[in-house]
């Protein structure tokens, strides 16, 4: 392979194309400017303007927020995050909440959508609201204020304040008797619990600050044990998971599926070092219940102060 | 470089040109038919949707000159503002993938080559994590600047990136080496495979999610202004690379062969990486990972109309658009309202048919 020749005017064109290929996607879109597509439908409509007659909700916790206003006779259509009431369920279902299709959303004729804050893509909510469906973001959040802003935000929307703002005020005083005997709680009879998402080939996600099971573990009065040294779930590792110190291992069950016995969790050299090791402590509860931050976060925390603490802080379930 | 076997038969019957005029009867035969194909199917699939929205309303109004404003609005915004955009940029996604990778095949000599083997979308796939991460530590001011583009732009500079590396690698003294180039390019694709592994340790839940979906690779939620940045990158490759059939015919023989039939070789791969890599990233930008046609579709023509590249790579840009005009329009039915990731269709349906002509391959040249 021994060719040589003409190098000098190939690199050219192909830098050439390459530049072209570089700077369209910059040059392009200015060129395009807005004009493309149709034009949006001002949403800044005054809120009481807004047919709220046939809705899609996104997201567990607003879909329930709906039921709890006793508002769900609206609802055309759910996304698949929504599964509680059972009633909801039997919703059409328009997809992951992170995975909307524009059309499918729109193919359930609705005159109106609320989202929880993270819905996507974006591409696919800027179709719908170009598409004039008006269209609210619900905003996320993991303590009782969250929880609040929520249900007078889709209140709002719905046009029936006076409703949300009571549906607020018993769900946040709710939360705030379930929480009042943690807080009482001396920090050193706080126990340590260990929130792991997933357990798989010995691989343990667990959950480190600013996730809903770090919300839910703050509300209930004890301490994440990963003391929110990371962010997110992330992977731990084996001396993580000892340097930790859980009081509790906590697993999550989803609808029908269960984790390993508590026999194969402690086997694992990692666990078994723990103080939960000690007194068996484990605990599953059901993830959808517990991370919502919906209506029933109150409930959660019950059952979770309960399942923790228990009767003479014998924890094992 | 040794040539494949099968690319070596198909060779010998190129050199004897005369003796298959029957064969390119049948390639234009077939190039017509997929022409014809192509705008049924394009047709069809603006009708087609989780919504009952009449498109022969909307479309036959258009070319009667009709007002649009006579239309149901609702109609009207489904069909050219969510299927239209859609289905345009879905033609030209299938057609860079496949034509791409019919170029790849030819330009290696290697029936296994694809953009894919090069890293182009291991790059792509780079850049478009690192967005996803990233994104919220950008200052506003670029945010707002680059908008809605910032993944299908990070998705491109990583394709772009590593293609330029690799080239840069494979080319000493002005002479691309195409097995320095094969291999270079498996081990940019580790590295880029590996960076994303890290990325993707440091996500959070959320964009891990955004970086699964956008791994798996759709359709959904083209717009005109989409269609607008990645679509001329990937015509201008379009227009481009059928120009280059003279040039690949000739090196199946053999570059030094090539080269003494007077076709400037290095020119050649100059021109075919750099379309590839334009037509690859701009379409893995827009539409997420979406595998096999790039490796299905020149297989499949092969068989029909030989391997004549000035058919074949014409062939291929509308049997890849075709195909993944067929392969979105199951992706938006089967869970409408819902719909699937356009990605799994292809691989779902691509990976069995390509082990069956691998079996075929088999029997026939003892593969």
């Amino acid at each position: 392979m021994s060719i040589r020749f003409e190098f000098r005017r190939s690199r050219s064109r192909a830098t050439a194309l390459a530049v072209f290929a570089l700077a369209a996607p910059f040059v392009l879109p200015l060129a395009a400017g807005e004009t493309i597509g149709p034009v949006a439908v001002a949403h800044a409509e005054e809120q009481q303007k807004i047919d709220t007659s046939r809705l899609v909700s996104i997201g567990g916790a607003v879909t329930e927020i709906v039921y709890a206003l006793g508002e769900e006779g609206r609802l055309v259509a759910r996304d698949s995050t929504s599964t509680f009431p059972e009633a909801a369920a039997a919703l059409p279902d328009v997809g992951y909440m992170r995975a909307l299709s524009p059309e499918g959303v729109i193919a359930t004729n609705p005159t109106a959508i609320l989202a929880v804050e993270g819905s996507g893509p974006p591409d696919a909510l800027q179709v719908l609201k170009s598409a004039g469906i008006p269209f609210e973001t619900v905003p996320e959040g993991y303590d009782r204020d969250a929880i609040v802003r929520k249900i007078e935000t889709v209140g709002n929307f719905l046009g029936v304040s006076d409703k949300a703002k009571a549906l607020a005020d018993k769900v946040a005083a709710e939360i705030d008797a379930a929480t009042a005997d943690s807080a009482k709680r001396e920090d050193k009879d706080r126990k340590r619990v260990l929130f792991v998402l997933s357990f798989q080939n010995g691989k343990v996600m667990a959950a480190g600050a600013h996730t809903a099971a770090d919300g839910i573990l703050k509300l209930s009065g004890v301490v994440n044990a990963t003391e929110g040294a990371f962010q997110g779930y992330k992977p731990l590792s084996d001396e993580a998971i000892v340097e930790a110190k859980p009081d509790v291992i906590m697993l999550m069950t989803r609808e029908g599926m269960h984790g390993g016995t508590d026999e194969e969790l402690f086997a694992h050299p990692a666990f078994a070092l723990t103080p939960a090791a000690k007194t068996k402590s484990v605990i599953r509860m059901n993830s959808l219940h517990l991370l919502g931050f919906g209506p029933r976060t109150a409930t959660a925390i019950r059952d979770l102060n309960a399942a923790v603490y228990g009767k003479s802080g014998n924890v094992s379930q | 470089m040794k040539q494949g076997t099968s690319l070596k038969g198909a060779a010998r019957r190129l050199a004897g040109r005369h003796a298959q005029g029957d064969r390119s009867a049948i390639a234009k035969a077939t190039v017509l038919l997929l022409a014809i194909l192509g705008v049924v199917v394009f047709l069809y699939s603006m009708t087609t949707g989780a919504s009952g929205a009449s498109a022969w309303d909307v479309m036959t109004s258009l070319l009667s000159g009709g007002s649009l404003s006579d239309l149901d609005a609702r109609d009207r915004i489904i069909v050219l503002d969510i299927r239209l955009p859609r289905a345009v940029l879905g033609v030209l996604i299938g057609a860079a993938l496949a034509i791409s990778g019919t170029v790849m095949q030819g330009l290696f000599r290697n029936p296994l080559a694809d953009p894919g083997l090069i890293g182009v979308s291991s790059g792509a796939a780079l850049g478009a994590v690192a967005m996803i991460i990233f994104e919220s530590t950008l200052p506003a001011g670029v945010v707002a600047v680059i908008g809605a583009f910032a993944l299908p732009l990070a998705a491109f500079v990583g394709a772009l990136v590593s293609t330029l590396l690799l080239y840069r690698i494979a080319t000493l003294n002005g002479q691309t080496s195409v097995a320095t180039m094969l291999l270079a390019g498996i081990a940019i694709a580790a590295l880029a495979i590996a960076i994303t592994g890290i990325l993707i340790y440091m996500a959070d839940d959320k964009q891990l999610r955004d970086i699964t979906f956008w791994n798996l690779g759709s359709l959904s939620g083209i717009t005109w202004s989409k269609v607008l940045t990645a679509g001329p990158i990937i015509a201008v490759s379009l227009i481009v690379i059928p120009m280059l059939a003279r040039g690949l015919n000739a090196i199946t023989l053999g570059e030094a062969t090539a080269y003494h039939m007077g076709v400037s070789v290095q020119r050649l791969k100059n021109v075919a990486i750099v379309a590839v890599a334009a037509a690859v990233g701009a379409s893995v930008a827009v539409s997420g990972g979406i595998g096999f046609v790039g490796i299905i579709v020149p297989h499949m023509l092969r068989l029909v109309i030989g391997p004549d590249h000035r058919y074949l790579l014409p062939a291929s840009a509308l049997l890849g658009g075709i195909l993944l005009l067929v392969a979105d329009m199951i992706a938006r039915a089967i869970v409408a309202p819902a719909e699937l990731p356009i990605g799994i269709i292809t691989a779902l349906v691509g990976a069995p048919f390509f082990l069956w002509i691998l079996l075929r391959g088999r029997a026939a040249h003892g593969l």
